[in-house]
């Protein structure tokens, strides 16, 4: 029997691998890959009449399958469906880190979930506010009220957009610039950094095509994504590069992060490292990459 | 708890295992795995715990391994017999009779 440490709210999560909660050659193994995360699926992977079958599966997975630090999260069934609560309970019992909520439209929502989870911690003698929460936007609404969803609990790691559900309901196909989910993108990340939690992109569907797998990544962390969902193994060694801090963003960081230090100590505020005005939001980005740096095994320095 | 219709659990995919269950007046087992060699001792004895767990004490129990994790056994065992007693989809007693 595995006992799980308590999870932690903020972690690396670079990449979120979702795997067949249904399927055991699947689980057996979902950790040797190195994702940040995995997201054991009841939803959209598991068949409705085989509902029932996952939830055995997934329980002696979570109990049986030592996923070392690989953080274990199941995505359950949408609030509209007949499944939902018996997840929620399978979930508690097994020991998950955390629970991704399935077409996330409102507060409201996040509270039934954790409601749910807080009534099975009880019956299953878990302890109260272990278990983890997250957000999957899928539609115009849910992105709309990102800010009020991602500040609805105390156990709400992050949110995530997810881009099949969302397209269709804007009656658009995916973009090799991404533009159909633009905006969307924009006002999820703005609520989640407002909020103070992580976000998170969709999966890239075609996984055959590295070349836009690449692409879309590199835009994620550009716009400032905390990681993104992935489909398949492949994916995750590229992702986890890009999100890495580079060299040369390192050595800036611990630059400033020295020479702050000694600026604050002699009374100065603003002024200037390798010729550009640096203030304290800098220092405090320094001190982020650093230990991004640090979760993502690149730093050797000594801060 | 007591077989009362047929029912089946798990595919015969790579890993994994199919459980069938039918009402009878003993209990009989029937194994056949691609691993029956080295492990038929090993997943009889997790099919008989399983079953004892559960309380089932009479019933037709055929399973189909594919060489799965004993972890998958037990999980397609007790899918096959909470389905034939209608009571598969809501109000398990996980970490009870749900157990390691």
């Amino acid at each position: 029997m595995i006992e799980r440490k308590r999870p932690a709210k903020n972690r690396l999560r670079r990449t979120m691998m979702f795997m067949n909660a249904q399927k055991p050659g699947l689980i057996k193994d979902a950790y040797i890959y190195g994702s940040d995360s995995i997201i054991l699926d009841l939803e959209d992977a598991v068949a409705e009449n085989q509902k029932d079958a996952a939830r055995f599966s997934l329980y002696h997975a979570l109990r049986n399958i030592d996923y070392g630090d690989t953080e274990v999260l199941v995505r359950i069934n949408g609030l509209d469906t007949p499944h939902w609560q018996e997840d929620v309970r399978v979930c508690v019992a097994g020991g998950a880190d955390g629970i991704r909520i399935a077409k996330c439209e409102s507060a409201d929502n996040v509270h039934q979930v954790e409601e749910a989870v807080l009534k099975a911690e009880r019956e299953f003698g878990v302890e109260e506010g272990r278990t983890l929460l997250m957000a999957a936007l899928e539609s115009p609404l849910g992105i709309m009220n990102a800010y009020e969803i991602c500040r609805a609990s105390d156990r709400m790691l992050g949110c995530a957009i997810s881009g099949g559900d969302f397209r269709k309901s804007m009656h658009v196909q995916i973009q090799r610039d991404g533009i159909e989910m633009n905006t969307a993108r924009s006002m999820m990340l703005l609520a989640a950094r407002a909020a103070g939690v992580q976000c998170f992109d969709t999966m890239y569907p075609n996984i055959d095509d590295m070349e836009g797998f690449k692409a879309e990544v590199i835009m994620d962390h550009k716009m400032g994504f905390d990681g993104k969902s992935i489909v398949n193994p492949k994916q995750i060694a590229f992702v986890h590069e890009t999100f890495a801090p580079t060299e040369k963003e390192i050595a800036y960081a611990e630059k400033l992060v020295r020479s702050c230090q000694a600026q604050a100590d002699a009374g100065i505020g603003v002024y200037t490292v390798d010729g550009k005005m640096v203030d304290i939001p800098f220092f405090e980005d320094a001190k982020r990459i650093i230990a991004l740096a640090k979760a993502c095994g690149v730093y050797h320095g000594d801060l | 708890m007591e077989i009362e219709k047929n029912a089946v659990a798990g595919t015969l995919e790579s890993s994994d295992a199919q459980v069938t269950v039918e009402p009878a007046d003993i209990l009989e087992l029937s194994i056949e795995s691609i691993v029956a060699n080295q492990y038929v001792k090993q997943i009889k004895a997790t099919i008989q715990e399983t079953l004892a767990r559960l309380g089932v004490e009479r019933g037709r129990v055929t399973v189909i391994d594919k060489g799965a994790l004993d972890c998958t056994l037990k999980a397609r065992v007790e899918c096959a017999v909470f389905r034939s007693c209608g009571r598969s989809q809501a109000g398990i007693p996980w970490g009870g009779m749900i157990d390691d």
